[in-house]
């Protein structure tokens, strides 16, 4: 066994996947909603967590680094982003978020355009966040298309999962994409899912050709596996009457595999959500009545949902998304404040954490695959200075799939170049 | 994941602060005091149109003397005490220390384990202006109708029901906020300074005798909005020559006022967007300039030095870091976000440590919300810039960073005197938070706005619901 130092050395003996790396004497948080543990090992090996925990033995030879002082988690999931779709989203030749001219859309499969070198994807990754959810935006259907799940590592192969969901707007979005009302999404809605079952019985009948055809061939083959169960469908509600009008729809299409997206009103029919077992993706802190379709938002939604049951991720929904994906611990670290509020709800810390890491993989159905430290996941798996919520820590380490991940980003190059900000001997373009 | 544009469209990035009233350039014309024929006061007055047509009428709420022992102070102008006591009374601060002089009969707190800050003032907002809901019904914010409408005040626009008034105060312990119209324009309109206390009308919120700001707009906003139009600006160079024959008219009509006000004759036609213009180029409203990139800064100070005003600061200034040194020798501010980034091309290069780097250049620096969120949360905000600093070795203590969200926000404002710290005599805005306020775990325990308790996280009754929430499901965060 020999010792690394973290950091830099860390770094310049990254061990390859396939080696054993013992992580120890740290604080680990496993990331399943349990407390840290003190002076607990995480052991990885071929890119899969062995074990965590305290007690666990450092297998024989073993790269062993020594955490002490230190908090190992795992990565953090972004709940629903737009990572890797986009490189500024404001430069529309940039943007693959939605594609308001296609005549496509539940078929649309955002797979295909997931850029792992995209700037935001480096600098996410170095806030601690390792994997992502990634949606396609609506436009011109209240169908957005299929998205994936990601890893951010420094690799050319970013998709864990294509095609792991469907993404439908069913509130006040959904209204406007549907043509102006929420009866007209409903509409859109079931008669896409007859014609997806028009498109079973028949392929060949089937047109889909037509210019004005509401829905494509590729669009009913998606669509047909949301009605198998095969596709998650993650609905985009806010409002708690929205919210039990989309749990109905299991009576006509009973093998519909429901995630509920934003619900601010969820706490209203809490009990409803649970009884159903749909998880809930959330835009955690929303506490205004930013629409109509959301005016009893409250910084408890997330403590109640959790409290009566409710599998609870959170997210950016809805939210301005400018400090970026990893802000979600900023929002977790909140719900343990939140809690201390007399009269308001929150989570405790362990819950918190899982809020950001298992909980997004649970909710996505890849609970057994990443968002945490027990045995047999990806080794997803962040080294922090301190608690990994607070606000004053930060990333030491980062491991994608068991492999060490760089610690510089586009943006601490910016920051290096301009520590002074005044010219040296030679322009500002020849420091790097 | 951001689901829709809403209000943020055009606010994002419509904020710019500046510092001092006092720098008017050089070629700025002046009041002459004394005329070749005397007249009398009330003469030379009478022609002078009012500078303050809508007047505060906000009053204190009454509060009871108060001590505060045992508890963490944070001055907001870098002093810091700990195990200290504060003491105010009559609206005002009258003492901190270690141990104060406190009347018989005052109630006081323990403050073991909590922190004492200076109540938040945030130089950009568009609570009010583009409130919650975000309805096009209330979208107030953006007469986008022209490049230059100098000629709107924002507080016609601020509905003072907004639900994020009451957010941002016990959320987020901000006492005093600039309400600005948004970024549009390249001239945007006066902005308003208001307590964070809720009112029947917008005069009951205004901050007594602050000085009234001008929203100045560059880069990419002005020009997307107007270029779609098939008009000018449709370009940065277009940008540039608008404000600057603008300003131009602004001279002439300075001039043409001046002469009138001091000498009679023929009162010069009013034109209510010069009005304010002219108020800059006089030092009497301060430019609150929205602006990201560095080279666009740079052109600004220029344009500024050729017509004779002063940006008090530069708002959004997400490139403030690449010109630290250039912004501090021009004694301009920048008021930023902690870390947002990458949301449009002028903002590629936003990095979470530009607050740090402009405090170590010695630049004046300060935090800012521009968001309905954010403002609940800007000390966590000004939390990760000193996470980011810390990493990249740059020291800053805790109590100089307090700095950022009170006194130098205040300063910009010109209404450093009033508030924004903790001495005696200043206003008693004041937060009482329930652990280390740079700490993602912590809340603010109790306001006072003027020493009025008006947030008392231990009392229910003590957390304002604006109307429009009153009887609606969420009752303002309250049930």
């Amino acid at each position: 066994m020999k010792a690394l130092l973290l950091g830099f050395a860390a770094l310049v003996a990254a061990p390859a996947a396939a080696q054993t790396v013992a992580i120890t004497g740290g604080t680990v948080a496993i990331g399943d909603g349990s407390a840290p543990i003190e002076g607990g090992t995480v052991v990885m090996r071929d890119g899969r967590i062995v074990a965590a925990g305290r007690g666990v033995a450092v297998p024989a030879g073993a790269t062993v680094i020594d955490a002490s002082g230190k908090w190992v988690a795992p990565g953090m999931i972004a709940g629903f982003s737009d990572l890797g779709l986009l490189d500024v989203n404001g430069v529309e030749e940039s943007n693959d978020t939605a594609a308001r001219n296609s005549p496509f859309a539940a078929g649309i499969d955002i797979a295909p355009a997931i850029n792992p070198n995209a700037v935001m994807i480096g600098n996410e990754r170095l806030g601690g966040i390792t994997r992502a959810i990634v949606t396609p935006s609506t436009a011109g259907s209240i169908f957005a298309g299929q998205g994936a799940v990601i890893d951010l590592g420094v690799d050319a192969d970013p998709v864990t999962r294509a095609r792991a969901f469907q993404f439908v707007e069913l509130g006040e979005g959904g209204a406007r994409d549907a043509g102006g009302s929420r009866p007209a999404a409903y509409a859109m809605l079931r008669d896409a899912f007859a014609q997806a079952q028009d498109y079973r019985r028949n392929p060949a009948a089937f047109g889909g050709r037509e210019k004005d055809s509401l829905i494509k061939r590729g669009d009913a083959i998606a669509l047909n596996d949301v009605l198998d169960g095969k596709t998650k469908l993650l609905v985009h509600v806010e409002r708690a009457s929205d919210i039990k009008s989309v749990l109905a729809l299991k009576k006509d299409y009973p093998k519909l595999d429901l995630v509920l997206v934003g619900a601010a009103e969820g706490w209203m029919v809490a009990r409803d959500i649970a009884a159903a077992k749909v998880p809930v993706i959330a835009g955690a802190l929303a506490d205004l009545p930013a629409e109509f379709e959301m005016l009893a938002a409250t910084e408890s939604n997330v403590g109640r949902l959790e409290a009566a049951g409710v599998l609870t991720a959170l997210s950016t929904v809805g939210a301005n998304t400018a400090p970026g994906e990893h802000v979600v611990k900023q929002y977790a670290g909140n719900l343990v404040a939140i809690g201390k509020v007399p009269g308001s709800s929150g989570l405790d810390w362990g819950h918190a954490l899982a809020t950001i890491t298992s909980g997004p993989a649970e909710a996505i159905g890849m609970g057994g695959e990443i968002g945490s430290l027990r045995a047999g996941r990806r080794a997803d798996v962040v080294i922090w200075d301190g608690d990994p919520l607070e606000l004053s820590s930060a990333p030491v380490a980062i491991y994608i799939d068991g492999r060490a991940q760089p610690r510089t980003s586009r943006q601490t190059k910016l920051r290096d170049r301009y520590m002074t900000p005044s010219e040296g001997a030679l322009p500002k373009a020849y420091e790097r | 994941m951001t689901l829709r544009i809403g209000r943020s469209a055009l606010a994002l990035g419509a904020l710019l602060v500046t510092t001092s009233l006092a720098a008017c350039g050089a070629v700025g014309d002046r009041p002459q005091t004394a005329g070749a024929k005397a007249e009398s006061a009330d003469t030379v007055a009478a022609r002078r149109y009012s500078r303050d047509p809508y007047p505060s009428t906000y009053h204190p709420y009454p509060g009871v003397p108060t001590l505060v022992t045992n508890v963490t102070i944070f001055d907001g102008e870098g002093g810091r005490i700990d195990r200290g006591q504060a003491l105010f009374a009559d609206s005002k601060v009258v003492a901190i220390g270690e141990r104060v002089d406190a009347p018989a009969g005052v109630t006081t707190i323990d403050g073991t384990g909590k922190y004492l800050t200076p109540g938040i003032v945030d130089i950009h907002s568009h609570l009010g202006d583009y409130p919650s809901p975000s309805v096009r019904a209330l979208s107030d914010g953006n007469e986008a109708t022209s490049p230059v409408t100098a000629d709107v005040w924002a507080e016609h626009s601020v509905w003072p029901q907004d639900p994020g008034f009451g957010r941002a105060l016990a959320n987020g312990g901000v006492t005093t906020l600039q309400i600005l119209p948004g970024s549009a324009n390249l001239f945007g309109g006066r902005s308003v300074v208001l307590k964070n206390v809720y009112a029947r009308t917008v005069q009951g919120m205004k901050f007594p005798g602050a000085p009234y700001g001008l929203k100045m707009a560059c880069g990419e906003n002005p020009k997307r909005v107007y270029g779609s139009k098939g008009r000018e600006p449709s370009t940065r160079m277009g940008n540039i020559a608008v404000d600057r024959q603008t300003w131009a008219k602004a001279r002439e009509y300075d001039r043409k006022w001046t002469k009138y006000e001091k000498d009679g004759g023929e009162a010069p036609g009013r034109d209510i967007a010069m009005d304010t213009l002219r108020g800059v180029l006089d030092g009497e409203i301060l430019v609150q300039n929205h602006c990201y990139r560095a080279d666009e800064m740079a052109n600004v100070i220029d344009m500024s030095k050729e017509f004779g005003y002063h940006v008090t600061a530069f708002h959004h200034a997400v490139e403030a870091y690449k010109i630290a040194d250039l912004l501090k020798a021009n004694n301009v501010c920048a008021a930023v976000w902690a870390d947002w980034y990458g949301f449009k091309m002028e903002s590629f290069d936003g990095i979470g440590d530009n607050l740090a780097l402009l405090q170590n250049a010695g630049a004046c620096a300060m935090i800012h919300s521009d968001d309905e969120n954010g403002i609940q949360r800007l000390n966590q905000e000004v939390a990760k810039v000193l996470s980011s600093a810390r990493h990249a070795g740059i020291q800053i203590s805790d109590a100089t960073a307090w700095e950022w969200l009170s006194y130098n926000p205040a300063k910009a404002l010109g209404i450093a005197d009033q508030t924004g710290s903790l001495k005696p005599g200043k206003m008693a805005d004041i937060v009482l938070w329930n652990g280390y306020p740079f700490s993602v775990y912590a809340r603010p325990e109790k306001v006072w706005v003027d020493g009025a308790l008006l947030y008392d996280a231990d009392n229910p009754k003590l957390r304002p619901v604006s109307d429009f929430e009153l009887g609606l499901p969420g009752a303002g965060d309250v049930k």
